[in-house]
């Protein structure tokens, strides 16, 4: 079972992906749409449910897959999280790839039972007689301009927790789960970040350059569970210095804990607080 | 809820236009009747001082008897419940233009079209009824005695002090929440309601059920009311629902479906709604209405004329909202506790970082 947060204010592009064969530049959420085109296109069984998916969804992540693809693989759902993702746990159990929209993060509490209790485990409590791997649940995460309760919050920590999914903040159908990127090669601190803060951190980069001239480098996390050590530790032990940048609250999130991880295994990470005071919000 | 009446709440951001509102306990409602009277004064109006009108019945549910199809209402009233009707519809008008010129930022629910109901199940009402709704709250603020520009102020986000309200929070799930508060209001003693209105899209949700199920268990006098617009956000209801009678979907909790583009039709449903709840507990509206915007964004006040008197007010009142200062930031921290001490402080993202609280 995939969870895959991805950016709700993302319009931007995309840092650009190395990859073979032609390319073209989108943004996040035309890559989400091209993505879920690809596998609908490629794959019979595939089908895309949610809130609103049909006419587009709120974000034009669907747009045009209903007129593509039929009715009966694009379809509306009442208003019901809970139903969504455990309607999806059972289609992904029969062997269908199912993709759930949770409209945003923040309504996902409803299912929350559900992911982590049913759909989490199925594998392991059927004795791998079932599994709902084949299922992917996409909210977005974060600040939409001025979205407010409900509509803002970054609850990717919540499903770290959890074992049994695998949770993508952005992604690519052909990107590697469970391995970040180095998008831009520094000397003096490494600044790691998820989603939009990546975008933020772009800018800080360049600042910092001018300012202060600090070289940064910036890795893009990409994969919050499993996250990359390997690379994330590489870099801070090349600069000495760690800031992470995520939207999400301070307390317990997916920040302590990466920053810890790389405390305690190579005893480096002064810019641990710096990051925090600054850009946990 | 732990705010004290005397409490003045300083309107925080946009974030809180989106959601619902539980609004007790306010102050006496804004408009007084005597100045409607006055405005309309001089105009070739009826001066019967009372009248008598027949209104549809109700689909029942479980119930062997539904509210009187014959309403009586004073000259007053009457007119009373029309400028109320016309300022929320005015008010909407406004919200969605200063929307759309971005003076209010994030979403913006309108409850255009569906006036009827807010006004119609106040009027049935009284001050110490408590009601708990999501965001498509403008209207039902505004009738529970929030000034105009306190409604649009809250909207822009702006630092106007004039919402007084003792209790006000903010869900989208918050069903099972009004049976909590009828408990309490039972549990107290009051001779009060507690009036929990959902949409026809959160209808599908399984707390619904759960709240259902606690309602009538411990019979707490609450009135859920299915304000049914024929839409959960853009999927109908035809879509949406195996059973779109939504006031028979509380199973052992009887219900009714009543016009809700009918004041007069709604406000008899609440008054026989309060008083069944109060003596046999829970009790479901399913009020049919509909909602204007969404299906456009262009002026829904040219479907209406509005009174010059209301528009100015409303006028007024949206200058109001956009030109006071925003709320600074040292704002964000005040009112988190009643009467915090002198030199309480809150902390900010990081432990190191303290901000004064009032």
């Amino acid at each position: 079972m995939w969870l895959s947060c991805y950016l709700s204010s993302a319009l931007r592009s995309c840092p650009c992906l190395i990859v073979t064969g032609e390319t073209t530049r989108m943004t996040l959420v035309q890559a989400i749409n091209n993505a879920i085109d690809i596998v609908l296109s490629k794959d019979p069984t595939a089908v895309l449910f949610g809130e609103d998916v049909a006419f587009g969804g709120v974000f034009r992540v669907s747009v045009n897959l209903r007129d593509r693809y039929g009715r009966d693989r694009v379809f509306n759902s009442p208003l019901s999280e809970q139903g969504i993702v455990a309607f999806g746990i059972g289609l992904a159990c029969a062997g269908a790839t199912s993709i759930a929209e949770i409209q945003f993060a923040d309504y996902i509490f409803p299912a929350f039972d559900q992911i982590v209790n049913e759909g989490s485990k199925f594998r392991y409590r059927t004795g791998n007689l079932f599994n709902c791997g084949k299922l992917t649940i996409r909210a977005p995460i974060g600040a939409v301009g001025h979205g407010a309760l409900y509509h803002s919050q970054s609850p990717e920590a919540f499903f770290a927790h959890i074992p049994g999914i695998k949770e993508v903040p952005t992604g690519d159908y052909e990107l590697p789960l469970s391995s970040a990127e180095v998008l831009i090669e520094g000397d003096d601190v490494t600044l790691v970040g998820w989603g939009t803060q990546v975008h933020v951190l772009r800018d800080v980069v360049t600042m910092a350059q001018e300012k202060l001239n600090v070289s940064c480098e910036l890795i893009d996390l990409r994969t919050i569970l499993p996250w990359d050590l390997e690379t994330v530790a590489k870099s801070v032990v090349k600069t000495g210095r760690l800031l992470i940048a995520h939207e999400a609250p301070y307390t317990y999130g997916i920040c302590s804990r990466n920053s810890s991880t790389n405390t305690g295994q190579y005893h480096v990470s002064p810019g641990e607080r710096l990051n925090r005071e600054i850009m946990s919000v | 809820m732990v705010r004290s009446p005397s409490r003045v709440r300083h309107v925080s951001v946009e974030a809180s236009v989106m959601f619902a509102l539980v609004v007790r306990s306010l102050k006496p409602q804004s408009i007084p009747k005597s100045g409607i009277i006055g405005a309309l004064q001089g105009k070739n109006y009826s001066t019967v001082s009372e009248a008598t009108f027949e209104v549809k019945s109700c689909d029942l549910y479980k119930l062997e008897q539904g509210p009187n199809t014959s309403v009586s209402l004073s000259r007053d009233d009457a007119l009373f419940y029309y400028r109320q009707m016309q300022t929320v519809r005015r008010m909407e008008t406004v919200a969605g233009n200063l929307y759309k010129a971005k003076y209010i930022r994030g979403f913006c629910h309108l409850y255009s079209g569906q006036e009827a109901c807010c006004v119609g199940m106040e009027a049935a009402l009284t001050g110490d009824d408590a009601v708990i709704t999501a965001y498509r709250a403008h209207g039902w603020t505004y009738v529970r005695g929030v000034s105009l520009v306190g409604v649009l102020a809250e909207l822009t986000g702006k630092h106007v002090k004039v919402i007084h309200l003792t209790y006000i929070m903010i869900f989208m799930l918050q069903i099972p929440l009004g049976a909590g508060i009828a408990f309490a209001l039972q549990y107290q003693g009051k001779p009060n309601v507690c009036v929990t209105l959902y949409g026809d899209g959160a209808a599908n949700q399984g707390q619904l059920f759960e709240a259902f199920n606690l309602a009538k268990l411990w019979n707490v006098p609450a009135i859920f009311v299915c304000e049914n617009n024929g839409y959960g956000m853009g999927t109908s209801v035809e879509r949406a629902s195996a059973n779109t009678d939504y006031y028979t979907r509380g199973d052992f909790v009887p219900g009714m479906r009543v016009d809700g583009m009918d004041i007069l039709a709604v406000k008899e449903a609440t008054r026989f709604c309060k008083d069944y709840a109060l003596k046999n507990g829970p009790i479901l509206i399913e009020a049919a209405t509909y909602r204007y915007h969404g299906h456009s964004m262009s002026d829904p006040g040219t479907r209406l004329k509005i009174d010059t008197e209301v528009r100015k007010e409303v006028e007024e009142a949206a200058e109001k909202a956009k030109s006071d200062p925003e709320l600074s930031l040292e704002n964000m921290y005040n009112d988190i506790y009643v009467n915090p001490p002198a030199d309480y402080t809150v902390r900010g993202c990081d432990i190191s970082i303290q901000h004064s609280s009032t």
